[in-house]
């Protein structure tokens, strides 16, 4: 595929600090008797901004919802921001708050407007003052550009403004860590930029992301390494330059001729 | 054709083409007809043997309808009168036992000089409703409460209600009318306390009873705020247990010593002078508010991840569905007295609701399960990721998608309920249908009649619960979200 990813993409403002955001040890994961992850070991600094790719079924997915929690893990750590991940329930929430989640499929609330959509979170769970709840998101709105959509419902949405609006609805709860879940793969070509275009505008800001996407472009472009899933484990990880021009093992070289080569 | 193909000549359009009208060869009247009852020789048929059939009834009807008595005292006088208008052997309808009987049917048999009483609590019900049920349109709000208004003074009025009474009751609606103009929120209060008031106008008695049972709640609240800082669970246990206790153990003893020291009561009605409609639209009131709300929690409780809470939702929702209505009634009236401990007497119309109300809840949980299910599990998902805990993701995401979901299920349930109703005849309390017609004819003048009293009040259910399942189409579209 051509990939829409043709600016500028300003550097600057996107460092990486020592401090670990997330760091996940030892993991596994097992869905009845299969096992999905296999000691996936994976250390995020601030500001680092990683993508996730491999072939479906390669637990990319699982990865990132066990990092809030979506997804249980069976065994090993992971640790975001400090809070250990475990069955106690106030700890999730309290990461659940922290890291925002992009869905391949918007999951926008749709018997509430854009606004209310986007105000939801901060109202209830961070005790925002409604008033101050929506001029937050009233700013982000216009940031990923639909702030004259506020008053309509999702369903009268195009898909590409849905997720717009989905990023809208995380970035209102103030989150250290963006993690976006295949958040192109349901949208028309015409519309993936657009919202490639607001994550690109994220990543500059110096935002700690994780994606699952298979938009390779935005990989070269924003991340500063590539993790290549197979079978439920990490088999490469580097920089984008080398990873796409000088993969090392024969699975990612194999997968890169499939998703480039045509 | 030009010589030109698609195949060889390049194609660019220039200009783009504008929308146009669909072609108006046939519209309007004729060509539904044509479409829908004459679209060919099967359909023309059966539309012509549809027609026959609706005129065979109609003509046999007719007859009976249009020969019908409304001024009579007794069946023999109504024969006489159509047989002296219409000849010997014409047949007729004789609806004036509805007129005479209309306030039997009505308020079965309650006091006479207190129709006032069941009439004034109907009219502040619809304030009550005002903002739950019409909160969206304020024209729907205007007319509604407009109504009531001018119908319930009216009918105080006709019915000889004390004027302090009427004073208050004209001040509740005024208040209700203001509010609904300005903002209907302000009636929420009103709607909390008024099932309380409703049962006071209702049955009568010392207005300290009702109070009393408003403070249990409240210091179950009160509980409720002490304990919740040590755990959640422990709080729910506590409030529900301090309310409880307190209903058992105190209450009635405060409302007597109250009463003793500020006098504050009204005419007692004992519960079995209730009957008719008075007694149907009590029982189905109480029996939809509760059962709603019952059914939710059953709901959620039976898709719940605990074992324990998940097997007793399992096991009520299974055995009351299991069990015909009947059945649990006669335990309502017969049995029930058997496990309470001795000395508490339990009025009969309370457990009827009590029973109605658990019958309604388990069938409600199931239609409001299906909603739950048919909820995309990426809601669930998002709310999770928001960092929404499990209660507030229910109460701001999940219920209001499936309640909408459910509206139909749910509103068939109500209609089923209050349908059901009929059925406390066979507790001894008379519902409009069967035992309230029984009494009717038990007099000598009516002895006899029993199409018309069937007829009348099959119409009134009818009207009702049509009502309710137009109700149901608005608030259905009312809540559309999509493709608008």
């Amino acid at each position: 595929m051509n990939e829409p990813i043709n600016r500028q993409i300003d550097r600057s403002q996107m460092t990486i600090s020592d401090e670990v955001a997330i760091d996940i040890r030892n993991m596994n994961k097992w869905y009845g008797s299969f096992h999905v992850l296999r000691d996936i070991d994976l250390t995020v600094h601030r500001g680092e901004r990683i993508v996730i790719a491999g072939p479906s079924g390669s637990g990319k997915s699982t990865l990132i919802r066990c990092i809030n929690r979506l997804e249980e893990h069976q065994a090993g750590h992971i640790v975001v921001d400090g809070v250990e991940l475990s069955s106690d329930i106030k700890n999730i929430d309290k990461v659940r708050s922290e890291v925002g989640m992009v869905f391949q499929h918007f999951n926008l609330f749709p018997h509430l407007t854009v606004l209310e959509n986007c105000t939801l979170a901060p109202i209830w769970v961070r005790k925002v003052p409604r008033k101050q709840a929506e001029a937050t998101a009233m700013r982000f709105l216009e940031k990923v550009k639909i702030p004259e959509q506020a008053d309509k419902y999702p369903g009268q949405l195009s898909g590409g403004q849905q997720q717009r609006v989905a990023i809208a609805r995380s970035l209102c709860m103030q989150p250290r860590i963006m993690l976006f879940d295949e958040p192109t793969s349901a949208l028309d070509p015409e519309m993936i930029k657009e919202v490639l275009d607001t994550m690109i505008e994220l990543a500059e800001e110096g935002m700690t992301m994780i994606c699952v996407t298979h938009e390779m472009g935005f990989a070269q472009a924003v991340a500063n390494r590539v993790i290549f899933m197979d079978q439920g484990q990490i088999v490469e990880q580097n920089n984008p330059t080398d990873f796409f021009n000088n993969p090392k093992s024969e699975r990612t070289k194999l997968f890169l001729s499939q998703i480039l080569g045509h | 054709m030009s010589d030109t193909h698609a195949q060889t000549v390049p194609f660019v359009r220039d200009t783009m083409l504008p929308a146009a009208p669909p072609p108006t060869r046939e519209s309007g009247a004729v060509k539904w007809l044509r479409e829908n009852l004459f679209s060919g020789a099967v359909n023309t048929v059966l539309t012509i043997l549809g027609i026959l059939i609706i005129w065979f009834l109609v003509a046999t009807f007719w007859d009976w309808f249009a020969h019908s008595v409304w001024n009579a005292s007794s069946l023999t006088e109504c024969r006489q009168i159509i047989a002296a208008t219409w000849g010997e052997n014409a047949r007729g309808a004789c609806f004036a036992v509805i007129r005479e009987r209309w306030n039997q049917y009505v308020f079965g048999f309650y006091p006479q000089t207190l129709y006032w009483r069941p009439t004034m609590a109907f009219g502040l019900l619809m304030v009550a409703l005002a903002p739950v049920l019409f909160s969206a349109s304020l024209i729907i709000r205007r007319v509604v409460l407009a109504i009531t208004t001018l119908a319930t003074l009216l009918c105080m009025m006709v019915l000889g209600a004390p004027v302090g009474w009427l004073v208050f009751a004209a001040l509740v609606l005024a208040g209700g009318l203001l509010a609904s103009e300005r903002n209907i929120a302000w009636l929420l209060p009103f709607s909390l306390i008024y099932p309380l008031l409703g049962v006071w106008f209702l049955w009568g008695g010392s207005l300290w009873g009702p109070i009393f049972v408003l403070v249990g709640p409240l210091l179950g609240w009160l509980a409720w705020r002490l304990l919740a800082g040590i755990s959640p669970l422990l709080a729910t246990v506590g409030a529900i247990l301090v309310t409880v206790l307190f209903w058992l153990l105190l209450a009635g003893d405060a409302a007597q010593s109250a009463q003793a020291v500020l006098p504050l009561s009204i005419e007692a009605v004992r519960s079995d002078r209730f009957g008719g409609f008075l007694l149907s639209i009590t029982i189905g009131v109480a029996g939809i508010a509760l059962s709603l709300p019952l059914g939710i929690v059953l709901a959620l409780a039976r898709r719940s991840d605990m074992f324990l809470i998940k097997s007793l939702a399992v096991i009520f929702i299974e055995f009351i569905r299991g069990v015909p209505l009947i059945t649990l009634l006669f335990v309502a009236s017969l049995l029930l007295n058997y496990f309470l401990p001795p000395g508490t007497s339990f009025d009969i119309i309370l457990r009827v609701i009590i029973m109605v109300t658990l019958f309604a809840a388990a069938y409600m949980a199931e239609v409001i399960r299906g909603g739950l299910a048919a909820l995309p599990k990426g809601q669930y998902e998002a709310a999770d990721a928001l960092g929404l805990d499990y209660w507030k993701a229910q109460r701001l995401i999940v219920l209001p998608q499936a309640l909408k979901i459910s509206i139909p299920g749910i509103v068939s349930t109500f209609i089923g309920m209050f349908k059901d109703t009929t059925l406390v005849t066979f507790v001894g309390l008379y519902d409009p249908l069967k035992s309230m017609s029984d009494a009717v004819r038990a007099n000598i003048e009516w002895k006899g009649i029993y199409w018309e009293p069937f007829i009348f009040v099959g119409a009134i259910f009818f009207l009702i619960c049509f009502g309710m399942s137009r109700y149901s189409m608005y608030l259905e579209r009312r809540l559309q979200r999509d493709h608008r």
